[in-house]
């Protein structure tokens, strides 16, 4: 699904990374584990197609649909929850009221993301992310700042995702425990 | 002790010439005529600065070509270009009208163009992933994120344009109120100068109060 060969991104003036090289298949959840700084935010920003800056190869098998939670929730302060996660289902309601109810958060709506708690706010974003029915997840650092019990269910989520459609995920972090809850195989990502 | 004079009348004078004036003179049409040129040429001034202002943050060409324009017309006096504009198309209402417009439109193109160069680049980075549609990148994410913007520049343009169009009206206008005050200031008649200068006041912080103060509490509604 994701062929990534001799990687390569520079940055004010040195290498965040170089040489990396990883695959994705369809239904695989592949964990990327690296220290602060070591450029994980960066390597999914060139996956999305966000950064168009770097060496090397970056293969999609196709054209899959991608979806994303970012390391900062990003949401629109000015949209309620449910309104966030209706504009990437182009208004479908029912839909974005289903991923919330996933998430745990059917409660919140109506609620605008600055009266959230962070850990709220993320698992919105992962509602919007899950609610475009991705072939491929990408998660940056998604499950901190959730409390155990919903950083368990938001794993779960996906899972179930990954189980029933053979959506890929690519999750990063820099706590190794984190993704060894969920990833099957783990990539490391030195300075 | 305020004393009353034909120089400085008195405010129960001037409210009841302008209680007179309402009721039997002109000053209605007056102010019709006055609102309804302010109404356009604040509408005209923020539709084209926004749109230019907006262009200037997202193209650099743009940007560089329109700079030393948004300088010139900044620097210009509103009464240079109202004078030149009358020469230039003649004393009627689309040279007045052109005139006001192009004196406010550099105030709105700078705000807007700020606020559209601060935008957050990780909203826009979202909005690009989860593919937003062309009306949702409009009215969901630019639309709010320029909102203060858009208040700035509505807010500090009403002030600049009415006193603009005042100027315009006196110039070379036979209607509106900055012609009748041109009219009482040739006869000294001060008692009706204070009451049509009143008069407009009043409606601009009517327009203060109810619109602007509704319009920023609708923009900030989110908020915690």
């Amino acid at each position: 699904m994701l062929t990534v060969e001799a990687l390569a991104k520079r940055l004010g003036g040195r290498d965040l990374f170089r040489d990396l090289a990883f695959t994705l298949a369809r239904g695989e959840v592949l964990g990327l584990a690296g220290p602060s700084g070591a450029g994980k935010t960066t390597l999914l920003s060139i996956l999305a197609g966000l950064d168009s800056d770097y060496e090397g190869t970056v293969r999609w098998d196709g054209s899959p649909r991608l979806g994303m939670v970012f390391q900062s929730p990003r949401l629109l302060p000015w949209r309620t929850a449910l309104q966030n996660v209706a504009l990437a289902v182009a208004g479908d309601t029912a839909k974005a009221s289903a991923a919330l109810q996933k998430v745990g958060l059917a409660d919140a709506g109506a609620v605008y993301p600055a009266r959230l708690s962070l850990g709220m706010a993320r698992r919105v974003a992962l509602a919007r992310a899950l609610a475009i029915e991705p072939d491929v997840l990408l998660l940056d650092e998604a499950f901190v700042s959730l409390d155990p019990r919903s950083a368990d269910q938001a794993r779960g989520v996906v899972l179930e995702a990954v189980k029933a459609r053979g959506m890929a995920v690519l999750t990063v972090s820099h706590d190794r425990p984190d993704l060894e809850r969920m990833a099957g195989r783990i990539v490391e990502l030195d300075r | 002790m305020i004393v009353a004079t034909p120089e400085l009348p008195s405010p129960a004078a001037v409210l009841a010439v302008l209680w007179s004036e309402a009721a039997h003179g002109p000053l209605l049409a007056d102010l019709g005529a006055t609102l309804a040129r302010v109404g356009i040429c604040f509408s005209l001034a923020m539709i084209a600065g926004s749109a230019i202002g907006i262009g200037m943050a997202s193209s650099p060409q743009f940007g560089r070509w329109f700079d030393p324009w948004v300088q010139l017309l900044l620097t210009l006096p509103a009464m240079a270009v109202a004078i030149l504009c009358y020469i230039w198309l003649g004393m009627g209402e689309t040279a007045a009208i052109l005139a006001v417009t192009l004196s406010k439109l550099p105030n709105v193109v700078v705000i807007l163009r700020e606020g559209a160069r601060s935008r957050d680049r990780d909203l826009a980075e979202m909005a690009r992933l989860f593919r937003f549609s062309r009306k949702s990148l409009f009215f969901d994410l630019m639309l709010p994120e320029l909102a203060p913007y858009f208040l700035a520049a509505t807010r500090s343009g009403l002030s600049l344009v009415w006193k603009i169009v005042l100027l315009v009206e006196l110039l070379g206008r036979s209607s509106g109120i900055g012609f009748r005050l041109h009219v009482y200031f040739q006869l000294l008649d001060i008692a009706r100068i204070l009451a049509y200068a009143l008069s407009f006041m009043l409606v601009i912080q009517l327009i203060e109060i109810s619109l602007l103060a509704w319009l920023d509490r609708r923009a900030a509604h989110w908020k915690r």
